[in-house]
This record gives C-alpha cells, sequence and structure tokens, in this order.
C-alpha cells in the first residue's frame, strides 16, 4: 500500500501549493483516489475484466482487419505440432499456439510526437504487441523502443477510469467519480458562465498531440483562439524562429534533414539515438554504416558521441562561440558554397566583417575547443558540403539566446549551401486532406496571444508559459484568463516553475483537464476527463511531412476499457450540450474519417487494410541546379543578415554571449532523454519501469572524488537559489561527462502518489529549474543556467 | 529433410546504440513475465575523459554449439534442436533445479514463474516461418542480423567474413553463435 508516506507529502503539497487548503475558492491538490475505486498496489495484475476485447460479430463493421494466422503468413493454425517434430512440448511455451486467432489494427503511434504507423495485433482477443508498419516512412516498419511498450500505458493499472468532478467533503476536497452526462453537463454549464462573465476569449487551452483536434475545433467555436502547446516555448520554438528568420520556413516534424544522404552529420547537442525520434536514429545509423562523418558537440559522451570520429566536448553554453568560429574559417578560408550564397542569400559582406574576429583563436578559451580541431572540422563541412547538415535540434531552449544559436546554425548551414540540397534539408510534401466542412469560427474580441505577439515578435506559436504568466498576472485586468482546458500535456512538468503554474491554476474559475493518466496536472482540475489510449480510438489523418506525401490512420485495436472515451466522442457530446452541434456535423469518427479520405482518393475501409498510403510526390525533394528560388523573407532571399531583426532592435547577425557561471561547489545542470522515456509521460508505464525505473545523476568522477560521493548513492540537489529536490537520485559516476556539469534524464521524480510506478522514483530536473532565461525574440525558457550542488546528509 | 542449419545471430556494436527495443520486443512478442528478459544491454566504457571508448553489446542465449547448460541438465529437459542449433527446454520436463543457470557462463537464464526455465529461443517459431526473431525485426538501428552460418551466401556468413567480430567469454569454450561485429 501507498497510503502512509503519500499523505505525507500530501498535507506537504497542499501547504505549499494553496495558502487556503480547505476552501473552495482554492484549489488543493487532489491526490488520493476517489474512495470507490480499488488501488491497486505495485506489481498486481491487471484487472482482467477490464479489458474488452471487441466481440468477433463487431468484424463487420469493417472496424479492423480480422486475421486468421494463415492469412498473415505465420504459418498453418496447426503450428507447434505440425512444424516442431522435434519438441512439440517445448514449442507449447510459444506464444502463437494452434487455434490461436490473430488480428492486427492499424494505428499510428502516440507515445511521441513522430507518430509512427504501426500494427496493434491482439491474440485471442487479448492486446498482445505493437510492431511497425513496414511501408511507412516515419518508422520503416520498426518502432522504437517506446512505440513497442505502447501497451504498457493501456496495461498501466493507475489509469484514470471514470471522470472526476472536485468535490467539497467533510471539510477536504475531494474528487466524486461521475457520469459523463454529469461531467461535460458540468463543463457546459460553467463555460456558459464563463462566457457570460469574461467573454469566451478567457478560455485558453494547452495540448499536446494529434487527439486533441476536437477540442481545439470546440475552443475556436466557443470563440477563442488561444490554443498553446509546451513544444514550442519550451522545446523547438528557438529553431523555428531562428530558421523562419533566416529561411522563411521552419525544419518541421519530422524534420526535413536528409541525414539519410549526409555525407558529415554535425550534431550541437543534439543526442539523436537517446532521444528515440525514430527516423532520424534510423537514417543516422544508415549514414555511419556508409562511413558518414559525424562530428558531434556535446559536454557528455552522448550515444552518438561514442560513435563519431569527431567528439568535441564543449563547455557547456558556449556553442554560439564555435558555431561563430567555424563560420569564420568557412569564410577566411573562402570555404563556403560561391555560387549558392551568391544566387540564394543576402548579407554576406555583413557577416564575414561580423565574425571577423571570431577566430578559432578567440574560441578557443571559451569554449576549451582547441582551435585546430575547430579549423579541422571546419573544413570537414565544407569538404563534404552540400551534403553536410549541421542539425538543427530539437529541444533547443537552453539559455534564452537560443533563437540567435539556431541563426547561427542556419547561417552556417546555408554557407555549406544545404537548404534544398540532398545530404542537407530536403524539401518536403505533405498530404492535403481537406477538412471537414464546418462554419466558420466566430471571430474573438480579443485574444490572450496579442500579449504575447507584442512582446515576443517572434513567437511563431503561442508561448505556454506566457499563458500561464499571464492568468496568474493579466497585463490587462478587462481581458482575463480565466479557464483552462488542458489536453494531455502535464504542465506541472512541462513548464517551467511549477509553483508559478499552480498558482495560477489558484485564479481560474474553471480548470478541465483531459488525460489517460492521473499526471500532476490532473491533481489541480475541477474536473477530470478520462480518455483512451491512442489503441482504443481512432483518430484524425495523420499527414504529417516527408519526402513524399503519406498518409496514415490510427484505428481502435480494442475497446475503451473502464469508463475511458475518445476525445472526439466527449467532444460531440459537449458540443451538443453548449449548441455547437454545426461544427461537428459527423455522426461519428468512422464517417467523419471517411468524408476526408474520399476526398484523397481513399476511404477508411481501404485505410483500414492499408494502414498507410503513399500518395503521389508533388515534385523534387531538392532545389534543381541553377533554380531561381524566392524565399518567404523580406529580401525573398536567405538572410545572412536579418534587417527585420535590425528594425525590431535585435542583433540582425547572431553574436557569442557569456552565460552565467556555476558559483563553486556548484555544476550546470543539464536535461536530456532517454530511449525508455518520452517526457514524464511514460515513467509509469509498467514495461518502462522495469527497463529504467529512475533517473540518475551523472557525476564526472573527478567531482565525486572532490565530495567522496560514491557511484549509485542516493543524493538530494539544492539549486543556486537555495531550492532542494523534493526526491533523492542516485548518482552515476562517469567519465561520460564533464567536471564542470551535470546531467540527469527528465521527466522523473512524480510526485503524485496516483501514479504508483512513477511516484518518488528518481527525481525531477524541472523543480530545480528556478532560474529560466526568456528567449526574447519568441518566448522561449532556458533552462540550463541552473547549478546544483549535493547533499548527502539525511537522504 | 531440410539442410541442417547453423543458426547464429550477428550484431553490430558500432551501430547498436543501446536504446532496448531489442529488449521490449521480445518482451511483447514472448510475453515474458515482468521483471524477466530474454535479453538485455549491456553498456561497457573505456578510458578517461575525454578519450573514451563506448559499446553497448544486445547479449541473449548465445545458442553455444557445445551449451554447458544442455551437459549440466539431470532430467534432459534443456536440448539442442539438431536441425536447428537452437538450444531450448522442455517446460514438461524441466523441475526448476537450475542446474542449467549455474552453468551458463553468460546468464542467460531465468526460472518463470510456473516453475520450469525459460530464455532466448532464437523466436524459431518466427524463423520457421521465415521471419527474422522479434528483437532483429524491431531494432531501429539495423544492427541486427540473423542466418544460417552453413550458408555461405547468408547475410550472417558473409558478414563474419568481411568484418572483425569477437563472441562473449571465447575461454569457456562454448562456442557461442552470438556474434558482436568490432
Ligand atoms: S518514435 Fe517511437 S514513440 Fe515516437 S512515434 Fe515512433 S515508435 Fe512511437
Ligand atoms: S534494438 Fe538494436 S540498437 Fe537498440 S539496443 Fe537492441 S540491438 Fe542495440
Ligand atoms: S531471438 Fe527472440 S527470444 Fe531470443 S532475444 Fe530475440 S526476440 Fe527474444
Amino acid at each position: 500500500m501507498w497510503g502512509n508516506s503519500c499523505q505525507g507529502l500530501g498535507v506537504e503539497a497542499l501547504q505549499s501549493g494553496s495558502g487556503n487548503a480547505f476552501k473552495w475558492a482554492g484549489r488543493d491538490l487532489i491526490i488520493s483516489r476517489p474512495e470507490c475505486a480499488p488501488p491497486f498496489g505495485i506489481g498486481e495484475a491487471f484487472p482482467e475484466c477490464t479489458i474488452q476485447p471487441y466481440l468477433e460479430t463487431d468484424m463487420s463493421v469493417n472496424r479492423r482487419e480480422f486475421i486468421k494466422i494463415g492469412a498473415l503468413g505465420l504459418g498453418s493454425m496447426s503450428l507447434a505440432p505440425k512444424v516442431f517434430e522435434w519438441g512439440p512440448s517445448a514449442a507449447k511455451t510459444f506464444p502463437v499456439q494452434p487455434g490461436d486467432v490473430v488480428t492486427r489494427a492499424p494505428t499510428y503511434c502516440e507515445i511521441c510526437f513522430w507518430k509512427c504507423a504501426g500494427w496493434a495485433y491482439t491474440k485471442n482477443g487479448r492486446p498482445w504487441k505493437i510492431i511497425g508498419h513496414d511501408e511507412d516512412l516515419h518508422s520503416h516498419g520498426r518502432l522504437c523502443t517506446r512505440g513497442s511498450s505502447g501497451l504498457g500505458l493501456y496495461n498501466d493499472p493507475d489509469r484514470l477510469q471514470r471522470p472526476l468532478i472536485r468535490v467539497e467533503k467533510d471539510g477536504r476536497q475531494t474528487f466524486k467519480e461521475v457520469s459523463w452526462d454529469e461531467a461535460l453537463g458540468f463543463i457546459a454549464e460553467r463555460l456558459q458562465a464563463l462566457k457570460e462573465t469574461h467573454g469566451p476569449e478567457s478560455l485558453a487551452m494547452f495540448s499536446h498531440g494529434n487527439g486533441a483536434v476536437h477540442w481545439k475545433t470546440l475552443v475556436k467555436a466557443f470563440g477563442a483562439n488561444c490554443i498553446a502547446a509546451p513544444s514550442f516555448a519550451q522545446c523547438r520554438g528557438p529553431r523555428a524562429a531562428g530558421f523562419y528568420l533566416t529561411y522563411g520556413e521552419t525544419v518541421g516534424s519530422p524534420e526535413r534533414t536528409d541525414i539519410e544522404n549526409s555525407r558529415c552529420l554535425v550534431l550541437i547537442g543534439s543526442h539523436i539515438g537517446e532521444n528515440l525520434h525514430n527516423g532520424q536514429v534510423q537514417e543516422m545509423s544508415k549514414a555511419l554504416d556508409r562511413g558518414t562523418e559525424v562530428i558531434v558537440v556535446d559536454p557528455r559522451f552522448s550515444v552518438a558521441a561514442s560513435k563519431a570520429r569527431h567528439w568535441l566536448p564543449i563547455k557547456p553554453a558556449t556553442d554560439v562561440a564555435l558555431l561563430l568560429a567555424w563560420i569564420n574559417v568557412i569564410l577566411e578560408e573562402d570555404l563556403y558554397d560561391r555560387d549558392y550564397v551568391a544566387r540564394y542569400t543576402v548579407g554576406l559582406d555583413k557577416l564575414k566583417e561580423a565574425v571577423r574576429e571570431n577566430t578559432p583563436e578567440w574560441a578557443y578559451p571559451i569554449t576549451s575547443i582547441q582551435p585546430e580541431v575547430i579549423r579541422e572540422t571546419a573544413r570537414l563541412m565544407a569538404l563534404h558540403a552540400p551534403a553536410t547538415l549541421v542539425h538543427p535540434g530539437r529541444h533547443v531552449t537552453w539559455y534564452g539566446d537560443d533563437t540567435q544559436r539556431s541563426r547561427a546554425i542556419a547561417i552556417l548551414n546555408a554557407l555549406l549551401g544545404s537548404w534544398g540540397r540532398k545530404g542537407g534539408f530536403y524539401l518536403p510534401q505533405s498530404a492535403h486532406v481537406p477538412a471537414y466542412p464546418h462554419p466558420p469560427f466566430p471571430k474573438p474580441a480579443w485574444s490572450p496571444c496579442d500579449f504575447t505577439r507584442a512582446l515576443y515578435p517572434w513567437a511563431l506559436s503561442p508561448v505556454a508559459s506566457h499563458v500561464r504568466d499571464m492568468t496568474l498576472d493579466p497585463p490587462d485586468p478587462e481581458k482575463q484568463i480565466k479557464a483552462w482546458l488542458v489536453y494531455g500535456s502535464n504542465l506541472i512538468y512541462s513548464l517551467p516553475q511549477p509553483e508559478k503554474t499552480i498558482a495560477a491554476v489558484q485564479k481560474l474559475d474553471l480548470m478541465i483537464a483531459v488525460d489517460i493518466l492521473p499526471s500532476e496536472i490532473t491533481g489541480w482540475a475541477d474536473v477530470v476527463l478520462p480518455e483512451c489510449t491512442y489503441l482504443e480510438r481512432y483518430d484524425d489523418i495523420r499527414t504529417s511531412p516527408g519526402r513524399v506525401p503519406q498518409i496514415a490512420v490510427r484505428t481502435p485495436a480494442f475497446e475503451p476499457a473502464y469508463d475511458t472515451k475518445p476525445s472526439a466522442w466527449m467532444v460531440k457530446k459537449l458540443a451538443g450540450m453548449m449548441g455547437l452541434d454545426d461544427y461537428f456535423p459527423w455522426a461519428d469518427m468512422e464517417e467523419y474519417l471517411d468524408h476526408r479520405l474520399q476526398q484523397v482518393g481513399s476511404s477508411l475501409e481501404e485505410m483500414h487494410e492499408l494502414g498507410v498510403k503513399t500518395l503521389p510526390s508533388l515534385g523534387p525533394n531538392y532545389f534543381q541546379p541553377g533554380e531561381e528560388v524566392t524565399f518567404n523573407t523580406p529580401s525573398g532571399k536567405i538572410e545572412l543578415y536579418s534587417q527585420q531583426m535590425a528594425d525590431a532592435g535585435f542583433d540582425p547577425i547572431p553574436r557569442y554571449t557569456p552565460h552565467a557561471e556555476p558559483p563553486d561547489g556548484f555544476y550546470r545542470l543539464l536535461q536530456g532523454r532517454s530511449p525508455f522515456h518520452t517526457f514524464s509521460r511514460t515513467t509509469n508505464s509498467p514495461i518502462f519501469t522495469e527497463l529504467m525505473p529512475e533517473n540518475e545523476l551523472w557525476i564526472n568522477p573527478q567531482v565525486a572524488a572532490d565530495w567522496g560521493l560514491k557511484a549509485g548513492q542516493y543524493v538530494k540537489m539544492q539549486n543556486q537559489d537555495g531550492k532542494t529536490s523534493q526526491f533523492p537520485i542516485r548518482t552515476r559516476i562517469t567519465e561520460r561527462i564533464r567536471p564542470d556539469c551535470v546531467y540527469m534524464v527528465h521527466g522523473f521524480g512524480h510526485s503524485d502518489p496516483r501514479l504508483k510506478r512513477g511516484f518518488g522514483r528518481g527525481a525531477d530536473d524541472n523543480e530545480m529549474c528556478t532560474t529560466v532565461k526568456i528567449d526574447p525574440l519568441m518566448g522561449g525558457t532556458g533552462r540550463r543556467s541552473n547549478f546544483v550542488t549535493f547533499i548527502t546528509e539525511g537522504v | 529433410m531440410a539442410a541442417k542449419k547453423r543458426y547464429a545471430m550477428v550484431i553490430d556494436t558500432k551501430l547498436c546504440i543501446g536504446c532496448g527495443d531489442c529488449v521490449v520486443a521480445c518482451k511483447m512478442e514472448n510475453e515474458v513475465p515482468e521483471g524477466f528478459c530474454r535479453d538485455w544491454i549491456v553498456e561497457s566504457v573505456t578510458g578517461v575523459f575525454p578519450n573514451l571508448h563506448m559499446e553497448y553489446r544486445s547479449e541473449r542465449c548465445n545458442h553455444c554449439s557445445n551449451p554447458p547448460c544442455v551437459h549440466a541438465c539431470p532430467t534432459g529437459a534443456s536440448f539442442v534442436d539438431d536441425e536447428s542449433n537452437i538450444t531450448l527446454v522442455d517446460p514438461d520436463m524441466c523441475t526448476g533445479c537450475k542446474a542449467c543457470i549455474a552453468a551458463c557462463p553468460y546468464d542467460a537464464r531465468y526460472v518463470r514463474p510456473e516453475g520450469y526455465v525459460s530464455k532466448c529461443t532464437f523466436c524459431i517459431h518466427r524463423v520457421r516461418e521465415g521471419l527474422d526473431p522479434a528483437c532483429v525485426a524491431s531494432c531501429p538501428t539495423h544492427c541486427m542480423h540473423f542466418g544460417d552460418l552453413n550458408d555461405p551466401e547468408s547475410n550472417v556468413s558473409k558478414l563474419l567474413e568481411s568484418r572483425p567480430f569477437k563472441v562473449l567469454a571465447p575461454e569457456a569454450g562454448t562456442e557461442p553463435n552470438v556474434y558482436y561485429l568490432i
């Protein structure tokens, strides 16, 4: 049982989280399960009765393909006796037995944003495994570790099971299980009240993932348009802004990086292989196998660094200096692509002028990278250009000048002529599938995003952290955010400074959370809607960009467990209660999808069969020799020098600015990914907790010796602002990291005991990041200017 | 009868990233109970910062040509399938005495909750149907290869011909059939 220790924690959280813990005006963090639900202990079996596989009679409605083993090419029905003449008894332990009925349904993965297409298998009506779809351009038939474990989410005994509403009972707030009618009725009523008192614009949405699409429609139909995803300002936003400012386009997702054809791949802090962005991992492996020159810049001996011929263990926070030195060498030694630069870019002379002083000798004391190494690697890049890819990274909110760093990367690529060229950045194509028609959305009278854009001119998407801050501290008393709809995004972990997030929630009239797991943010909601997993629902068509257009569908492989529902069902029902039916004119997802698919010459029936469908190419993936190209920038060219940035008062060419250094006895805290987890989303999965039950703090042996730390010892971290980690973390003493920094994987140290496997396992990096450096160009929240020291006593 | 096979796995340590997909794919395919695995990842780091070398290995039963587990098994439950050179366990004959576990230098075996010993089968149920083992088929780096060493034209034979390789604990004299390209 998890009772005693967690209760203590709950009280602590209540006191720090909310000033008036027992009054309705403030929200308490609700940490206990509703009384009527039996709590399952760690390791206890998932109750069998809750799995409700489709009945065979459902096959007729064409929900998925019904496959007999023979039809799959897995052999005949009498598999064991016939095949294993040598030991039918040993064969008894094999996973497929004579007479087993195997079925599969097409899906695309939702464990991360890569959205690999695959097949979810059942055996005798029970979930079995998920494997990649051979024709899928995102996975090439191979899901990653997390995707292969997708059933862990489905099987998680801690899943939200029924709709919950916050009520007060015996002077304490708690969740009450309610019917869907009651939960949705409550929301409809409260949103109506919100509209009357504060206007529809006062509703803001936070989202992550494909299931959000109908919620977004609902928010817009309601009359609001502030829909923010932490994936912008907390992740890849600076890259988007940096490339947009340079090329007039972003790199997209999946990235348009032509790693497969690269002859030189440069990774700057990007740890492909630990981040399992499937297509990139596969392409990097192909490139390595071909002997591609790989240059990795990382303070840590990452997996990618271990594969690279050149590892530059840079001093953290100095990447811009290295980039400028590389640019300097390429210009000074005349190594740039003259024709490409002359044809497509503006500002070469100004760039030359700006980086004249940024020699490798200048960069050496800053970065700790030897001048000859800088020269050698710059020459290698030029040697292989234009098939040289200086990778833009993905999670790039580091130091607050991240858009400028991304600009430097964009400029370096432009000098190498790699944008639009084979082995650099290809020209992506995506399928255009017309939307299901609906009436035009009402025009909001104001939008919180207006304030964001006024503050951060290149916030290309809403800034989730700013929406939070505006909720807490409205820039205009007449324009307040009073309700949140939080879809699939654990804001306590994904936004920096969680105490601000909790304080902002206290100011809301209504807080709705749609989630699969009782993630920390759901503990602050007024109403929690339990969504079924991606394996139990239809979702919208995947149309992500690639080398050719391709579509993929997600279909339910199993019936929703418990009383969970797909978002499409919830939204349609809620829209009915709110009088917004017109925006959802389809009967169900089958009709919605079929209508859309028909417009690209397919159908739901066909897609059930195919899973993915590749559409005809729309043109070449690279610029043609001598092709005239107009870029979507003010000058129509690739902007090495950005006049619009100068006009807005920013550096038109990136400059190196030194960042704060760790005080004595402190170490810069770096965060990253593990192949076993996606953000904080998977840390409760029964499968993953076996593989990686907790994160570790990587510490160089020199540092460990100074502190007398032993490998595997638990320590607490304390940062420069005196913040101590809630949970201890194990040390990993390793040569794989510089002595001036420590490293940990993001997403651990869950504080919500409803997440039984993740609770208190490892530590949370986010809580240690009390210092946040905001990117003035796009509002990004850099978290790498935090420094920690170790507390060994009383851990 | 088909010609005798000598199935082998060849794993390219230059490409393996230690992602553990092979571990998960095996667990799902073979419904390996919680807390056990048939394959696992070893990370070995040598050197001192910043002069480092790192190798990842996906390890499992080596389906040894001279298998100590089979020699140690008192009941005959552990056996080598003559036709494929794969080492298997007959659950009906296995008493769970763990003699094989003690004998295996690779720690490849475990006792299932039901009381009999289990381990990697080279996914023979898939191989017989022309598929790669589940781990091989899932690996995102394509660093694992499976095939018949008795066939000089097979991918595994060719890889061992063209690349330097090693096996684990060769001194144990087990003649392993899982090879690591280095
Ligand atoms: S990369 Fe992995 S987790 Fe992400 S969508 Fe693909 S299989 Fe799923
Ligand atoms: S799946 Fe492949 S790359 Fe990943 S650990 Fe296993 S063998 Fe290595
Ligand atoms: S061959 Fe099959 S049983 Fe053996 S480790 Fe691979 S997946 Fe598991």
